[in-house]
């Protein structure tokens, strides 16, 4: 395909980057992502994919705007309380971008669906607010071989880490089992400044363009974790377990599980 | 002395930075590595500003004229990909 004068001029500031140049720009311009959550994490990704030129987004989430998402859901905004997410963003991100196809499913994701959403996407990003998905998402991707970038946000902390299943580390190598439920902080313990999403979207969609340009150094094996009140980034190594239930060398986890444990949704 | 064999020009007369670099390097791109490219322009910034783009990137500036009041001639070899 050839750039028209518009795409030029759209994506020049990439074009100019040694790394990117027309060739990467063209790769971004056919990447598929698939974005599990329209949300705190999900809006910043989405957004910065989306000006980027990332051809086709995918991105599932059931629930509709609420007053309450407009502290950090930079995606919506007051005139679509009460609409789909989805729909939200689709509106937000096309405008802002129309060489961009952004496809939104209504459903919440299962080990029923998710194989059948995710397996035509290039690499998935997780954005989702809790262990279920987190994890369900997490042994999807390891047995589809699909790139994860996993990100997490709570008060004033954040993480990022990209799972490369087969070369790197994953989420279960990292937590192996979801925490019991008395653990997790409840709804009223989960506050979140706003911004924090933001950083952590942006490294997410960072992570994301790196994958697809194939340049740089990427968070294998590595969780990185943004204590904005410290205002420190830290960076902590994550083996790969060769004991891992489900990508170590004889995981007992094979198939999809119910994840479902009564969480509290943040 | 010996004339250089171009492969391909672009005339981006009328373009401004960053525009020029952009246009100059999309052709750059599409080419073989070891063909040259001719770039006529009248950005005076861009004159300088190309070249050292260019050899940034890796490529091999082999001429910078001033031709006329308001041109620039350009002329670069691909050197890599």
């Amino acid at each position: 395909m050839e750039f028209t004068e518009d795409q030029l001029q759209r994506y020049s500031r990439h074009i100019i980057l040694p790394e990117v140049g027309g060739k990467g720009q063209k790769k971004i311009l056919n990447a598929k992502v698939f974005v599990v959550g329209a949300g705190g994490l999900g809006c910043p990704v989405g957004y910065y994919l989306a000006a980027a030129g990332v051809g086709t987004i995918g991105m599932i989430d059931n629930d509709t705007v609420e007053l309450s998402n407009l502290q950090r859901q930079i995606a919506h905004n007051t005139k679509k309380l009460g609409m789909y997410k989805v729909d939200s963003a689709k509106d937000t991100f096309e405008a802002l971008n129309p060489d961009v196809n952004v496809i939104g499913i209504k459903e919440r994701i299962s080990k029923d669906n998710i194989l059948n959403f995710i397996k035509d996407y290039d690499i998935v990003v997780d954005g989702s607010d809790n262990f279920p998905t987190r994890y369900l998402v997490n042994d999807a991707c390891v047995m589809l071989k699909k790139p994860l970038v996993s990100g997490a946000i709570l008060r004033f902390e954040g993480q990022v880490t990209t799972i490369l299943p087969g070369e790197g580390h994953c989420y279960r190598c990292l937590f192996e089992e979801m925490p019991p439920a008395g653990l997790v902080p409840s709804c009223q313990e989960a506050g979140v400044l706003g911004a924090i999403t933001g950083v952590v979207g942006a490294l997410q969609a960072t992570e994301v363009l790196k994958l697809i340009l194939g340049k740089g150094d990427i968070l294998k094996n590595t969780l990185l974790i943004y204590d904005a009140l410290k205002v420190n980034f830290r960076r902590v190594k994550v083996p790969k377990n060769q004991e891992c239930p489900v990508c170590g060398e004889n995981p007992t986890i094979t198939e999809l599980q119910n994840y479902d444990a009564g969480y509290c949704r943040i | 002395m010996e004339e250089i064999k171009v492969d391909k020009k672009i005339n981006i007369k009328g373009l401004i930075c960053p525009y020029t670099f952009v246009k100059s390097k999309i052709a750059v791109e599409d080419m073989e590595v070891g063909e040259v490219l001719e770039i006529l322009l009248d950005y005076e910034e861009a004159s300088r500003s190309i070249p050292k783009s260019m050899e940034d990137h890796g490529h091999k500036v082999l001429k910078v004229d001033k031709i006329n009041d308001t041109d620039w001639v350009i002329v670069v070899r691909k050197e890599k990909e």
